[in-house]
């Protein structure tokens, strides 16, 4: 047997996995409260003695190769800057979602001692700076590292902008620590985002995990590789893509539905299908992550029912709209009671079926592209902005809230492509693909030692819903 | 010349895509760095990758007769966005049949453009043109 112990530290629980190899095979699972504000290590080893039980007392734990990833301690945070909303700032923020962080600012244009003091206060683990394509614009990202350079909080600095001022940039942050490397939109609307990401994960583990006091797990296991949502996003690759030896699930599409957040990802190139489509605005990448910080079935209850609307979430849940109302402020302040628990009444059952289904349909509208119809003299014709992914054939669903309601298959289809809305451009129909054992994460961190032992275990392990 | 970077592309709702290409190979020869974002380009498109590449000029083409409509508030959203001074040129068939180019000309001119091209302009005139206006 040739054993690996795969580490989730999460926000809330540290999740271990235990995987043999060989066998290609998933031996069990377990979890604990994570504890950073003590030591790391106590979640750890509380999760780890309750996988002892469940495995055959053979199997040796301590001999385990072990490999983590963490979204602990309020998980990689970024600040972002730009020039034009929707073109590098639009790109720095689709890179630092990729490399699994957590984007609490996007700027644009020139930053101002207003912004310099919101980022004082926002303290973010790394700030990713950049501006211009490559012989272009040079005045916004000088001035925005001029205003850095003030700022006093010490956080790394990436510089990633217009590279024929990089050396001046570097000039002005003389003293602080600076990063630098590839322009993240070299050319107009061509996005450049593997170099960004690979940096941010190098800092992130030789800074951020020391800095957060998740250091102290690094002396037990080979390393915290990545962040959480970048072991996901690694996973879903290799599902979509597979390897040599075991062909993958093509196009997907994945949500994480959370208590406070949602993240939608998509491994589809997306292009215009028609021929009197035209593509417009920034390239997005095959692998993309968004993430909706108003959306979420708990701390974020109140920013569903603001995007969706009272009368839709009657309609969803069959309640009225006051009960609606009176049932959101109250899954709001019991953050606690969680979706599905048993014992759960059954007009909170209901209400929790709507907010899944509008929280799962928002989120998906946002990630995906969009059409806009313009009216020209030969006929109709498309300007697509985003990615169509109305093609994409298969969805995996992951997060408490989503996998424990035994409705997954209706809230699925209230976020599908629908004539109500034929210029959103999600799937039209799909696979369901249920990640029960929360078993993403720790495929994501197999997938860069074992790709083949990781996608079968998947394969083996995602449960088919019905399309 | 060298270097300077021109933003080109067919404005509105024109599908015209043949004349674009040719003028973006013209304009690259000529040593232009060129970023051609092809038809259907919104104004906002041009103004948004001129920024982004600090352009030196935005070169509009309009084929299919609607190019008035199209133009109008270009150079004032030009100003709102910091390029009060950007080299504005246009060109094509930028009005609807036979019109007395003259007058045509000091629309578009009323309208904040360097330059007005009439129908059949040659992409070496629009190159001449550039190089005069973009002298140190
Ligand atoms: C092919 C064509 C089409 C094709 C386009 C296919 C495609 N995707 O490219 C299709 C069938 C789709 C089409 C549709 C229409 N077309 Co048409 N089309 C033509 C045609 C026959 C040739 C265009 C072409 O490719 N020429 C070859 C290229 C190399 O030349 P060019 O485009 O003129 O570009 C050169 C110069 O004009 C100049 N130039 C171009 N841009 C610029 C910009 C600047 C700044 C400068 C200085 C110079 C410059 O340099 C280029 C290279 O030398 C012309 C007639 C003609 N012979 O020109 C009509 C023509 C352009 N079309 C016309 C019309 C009216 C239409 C439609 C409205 C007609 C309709 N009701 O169906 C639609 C509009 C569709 C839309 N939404 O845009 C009219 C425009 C009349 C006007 N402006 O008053 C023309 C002139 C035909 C005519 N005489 O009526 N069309």
């Amino acid at each position: 047997m040739s054993l690996v112990l795969l580490i989730d530290f999460g926000s809330t629980y540290t999740k271990v996995t235990a995987v043999d190899k060989e066998a290609k095979a998933l031996l069990g699972t377990a979890a604990a409260y994570t504890t950073v504000a003590t030591d790391i290590n106590e979640g750890l080893e509380k999760a780890l003695a309750d996988l002892r039980k469940i495995l055959p007392a053979a199997v040796d734990l301590e001999s385990a190769q072990r490999f983590a990833c963490s979204s602990a301690a309020g998980g990689l945070r970024m600040v972002t800057s730009g020039l034009v909303p929707s073109l590098t700032a639009e790109a720095a923020r689709l890179a630092s979602l990729g490399a699994g962080a957590k984007v609490v600012k996007v700027f644009s244009y020139e930053l101002t001692e207003d912004d310099l003091e919101e980022i004082e206060s926002l303290k973010p683990d790394i700030f990713l700076l950049t501006g211009g394509t490559d012989g272009g614009n040079k005045a916004c990202i000088l001035h925005n590292a001029a205003i850095l350079s003030q700022c006093q909080s010490e956080f790394p600095i990436l510089l990633a902008g217009n590279r024929s001022c990089a050396k001046e940039c570097e000039a002005l942050l003389a003293g602080r620590e600076v990063y630098r490397c590839e322009n993240v939109m070299p050319k107009m609307n061509q996005l450049n985002i593997e170099p960004v990401q690979n940096k941010i994960r190098e800092i992130f583990l030789h800074k951020i995990i020391q800095a957060k006091g998740l250091s102290k797990a690094k002396e037990l296991i080979s390393g915290i590789l990545m962040p959480t949502p970048a072991a996901l996003m690694a996973a879903m690759e290799l599902l979509a893509k597979g390897t040599a030896c075991q062909k993958g699930l093509g196009d997907l599409m994945a949500v994480d539905l959370g208590g406070a957040t949602t993240d939608v990802y998509s491994m589809a190139r997306g292009l215009p299908q028609g021929e009197d489509t035209v593509m417009k605005g920034l390239q997005e990448p095959y692998a993309k992550r968004t993430v909706e910080g108003d959306i979420g079935m708990r701390y974020s209850a109140g920013g569903i029912l603001a995007a969706a609307g009272t009368d839709k979430l009657a309609a969803l849940s069959g309640l009225t709209p006051c009960e609606v109302e009176e049932l959101v402020e109250y899954v709001t302040s019991h953050t606690d009671v969680l979706p599905g628990s048993p014992g759960t009444d059954a007009r909170l059952a209901a209400l929790d079926f709507a907010l899944a289904a509008a929280a799962v349909e928002t989120a998906m509208t946002r990630h995906a592209g969009s059409l806009e119809q313009i009216y020209t003299p030969t006929g109709p014709s498309y300007i697509q902005t985003g990615k169509d992914l109305r093609e994409v054939g298969q969805l995996v669903v992951t997060g408490g809230a989503i996998i424990h309601n035994h409705n997954t298959a209706a809230i699925v289809k209230q976020a599908l492509y629908s004539q109500d809305c034929p210029f959103s451009l999600k799937p039209r129909k799909v696979n369901i693909f249920i990640d029960r054992r929360y078993i993403l994460a720790a495929m994501g961190l197999l997938a860069d030692k074992d790709p083949d032992c990781a996608l079968a275990i998947m394969r083996e392990e995602l449960e088919f819903h019905g399309a | 010349m060298q270097g300077k970077t021109l933003i080109l592309g067919v404005i509105g709702a024109d599908v015209h895509a043949v004349g674009n290409k040719i003028l973006y190979h013209a304009f690259r020869q000529a040593g232009f760095e060129v970023v051609n974002l092809g038809v259907m380009v919104s104004q906002e498109e041009f103004i948004e990758a001129a920024i982004e590449t600090a352009a030196a000029a935005i070169v509009v083409a309009s084929l299919y007769g609607h190019g008035e409509l199209d133009c109008r508030g270009m150079r004032e959203k030009c100003q709102e966005a910091g390029l009060a001074d950007i080299l504005l040129y246009v060109g094509g068939n930028i009005v609807v049949g036979k019109q007395p180019f003259e007058e045509v000309e000091i629309r578009f001119k009323d309208m904040g453009f360097d330059r007005v091209f009439p129908p059949g302009t040659l992409p070496d005139a629009v190159i001449d043109a550039l190089r005069e206006d973009l002298q140190p």
